[in-house]
Order: C-alpha cells, then sequence, then structure tokens
C-alpha cells in the first residue's frame, strides 16, 4: 500500500470527522435549553469540524496536487477567534440577563463575574465596567 | 479509479450534505431564538459553517481558489459575530 493510498484514505477519514463534528455542534445548539449551554456545543465542536475538514483540505492538496499548507492560516485564525467570539456572545447573554443564574458560592465569595448572583442591576453594573 | 478515492469523493459527497443540512438546522435556531445571545451564537456558526462549505467546494473542483474567499469569510464572521455583540452590550460600535 503506497502513500497515496494511505493519504487518501485519511482525506474521507477526516472529511467523516469533521462533518460528523460540524452537525454535533449545531445538534447540540438547537437541543440545549439554556443559552449558557447551547453557547458551549457549536463554538468548540464546530471549530473542531472545521479544523478537520481544512486538514482534510491540506492532504488533499498535498496528495493530488502541489502541496502547500495555506489551510493552516484559516485554522490558526479560526482557533483564536473562536473563543474571543464566544466570550463576547457570553457577555451579551449576561448583559440581558437571560441565562439561568448560578447557584450560590460556597463561601462567602460572589462570582467573579455576577457581582450578586440575584440582582440584575449587579449584572449590567459588572459588564459595563470593562477596563479601557 | 481506486478504491480509497471512491471512499474520498464519497466521504466528499457525504460532508457537503452534512454541513449543508447542519447549515439548515442553525438557521431554524436563528429563526426561533429566543435570545439576542442565541441568534448571534446561530449566525457565528453559519459562518463557521460557510467556511467548511467553501473548503468543500474547493476540493470539489480541485483549485486552490477558494482558500482567499474562505479567509476573508473568517475574518469579516469574527469582525460582524464582534460587532453585534458590542452593538448590544455598548450600544454602540466605535465609540
Amino acid at each position: 500500500m503506497s502513500l497515496d493510498i494511505v493519504a487518501t484514505y485519511a482525506v474521507a477519514a477526516f472529511l467523516f470527522i469533521g462533518a460528523v463534528f460540524a452537525l454535533i455542534g449545531v445538534i447540540g445548539l438547537l437541543k440545549f435549553n439554556d443559552p449558557m449551554t447551547r453557547l458551549h456545543a457549536p463554538t468548540k465542536v464546530g471549530t473542531v469540524g472545521i479544523g478537520a475538514l481544512l486538514l482534510a483540505s491540506i492532504l488533499y492538496f498535498d496528495t493530488f496536487h502541489d502541496g502547500s499548507i495555506h489551510e493552516l492560516l484559516i485554522m490558526a485564525f479560526l482557533f483564536v477567534t473562536a473563543p474571543i467570539s464566544a466570550n463576547f456572545i457570553a457577555k451579551v447573554i449576561i448583559h440581558q440577563g437571560t441565562c439561568e443564574t448560578p447557584p450560590e458560592p460556597v463561601t462567602e465569595c460572589t462570582w467573579s463575574t455576577l457581582g450578586s448572583p440575584n440582582r440584575k442591576s449587579d449584572v449590567v453594573e459588572a459588564v459595563n465596567h470593562t477596563p479601557e | 479509479m481506486s478504491a480509497a478515492t471512491e471512499l474520498m469523493n464519497f466521504a466528499l459527497i457525504t460532508a457537503f450534505i452534512v454541513v449543508a443540512i447542519s447549515q439548515m438546522l442553525s438557521m431554524v435556531r436563528l429563526f426561533i431564538g429566543p435570545t439576542t445571545g442565541d441568534r448571534i451564537l446561530a449566525l457565528d456558526t453559519m459562518v463557521v459553517n460557510a467556511i467548511g462549505l467553501i473548503v468543500l467546494l474547493g476540493m470539489w473542483q480541485g483549485t486552490r481558489m477558494y482558500f482567499e474567499p474562505a479567509l476573508l469569510v473568517a475574518m469579516l464572521g469574527f469582525v460582524s459575530t464582534v460587532a453585534y455583540a458590542r452593538f448590544v452590550l455598548r450600544g454602540d460600535i466605535i465609540e
């Protein structure tokens, strides 16, 4: 079995993995109940799916055409920006108070993001008070 | 055409169908909401899946031409997500 055949099988495997991960992420986006839990599914799983698709593209062009690794640029950009946009969406959800309130902390302290879990004005204040 | 190439073509078609289905399912979440955060998240997911569709199209046609569009869509998707979230958070995008 030559190296080309192994690479072709690897392209097929990465394509399957990427497609399944993308679908699982979107199913999580549809099925979960709370906005914060819905935030988890596509931002992690979907990013892994697209990473697998880009790996398949790299392997494909390396095998059948003149190879180059330009897709690594897209992958690096996506992997850097996906947590940032997820953080921004989480800020929006906290700002609007649409998520379930987190449970009381065990000790005599508060959650770092929410000043007090029960008062929405503190939540808005905590979100708006970002250091410039 | 060997068995490996046939399997790869089958995987390519399957990936097209599955990513298109997930694109439509995230469109459902975009419609039903119910909160603004969900809609921003659905749009972000659709952008990421669109990058996957562009990459798959480039593999299908066997050309490297679709690399730059995928990179542009990735950048524009991130910027638009941040702008949308910023608008909801601060009521303004560029202060």
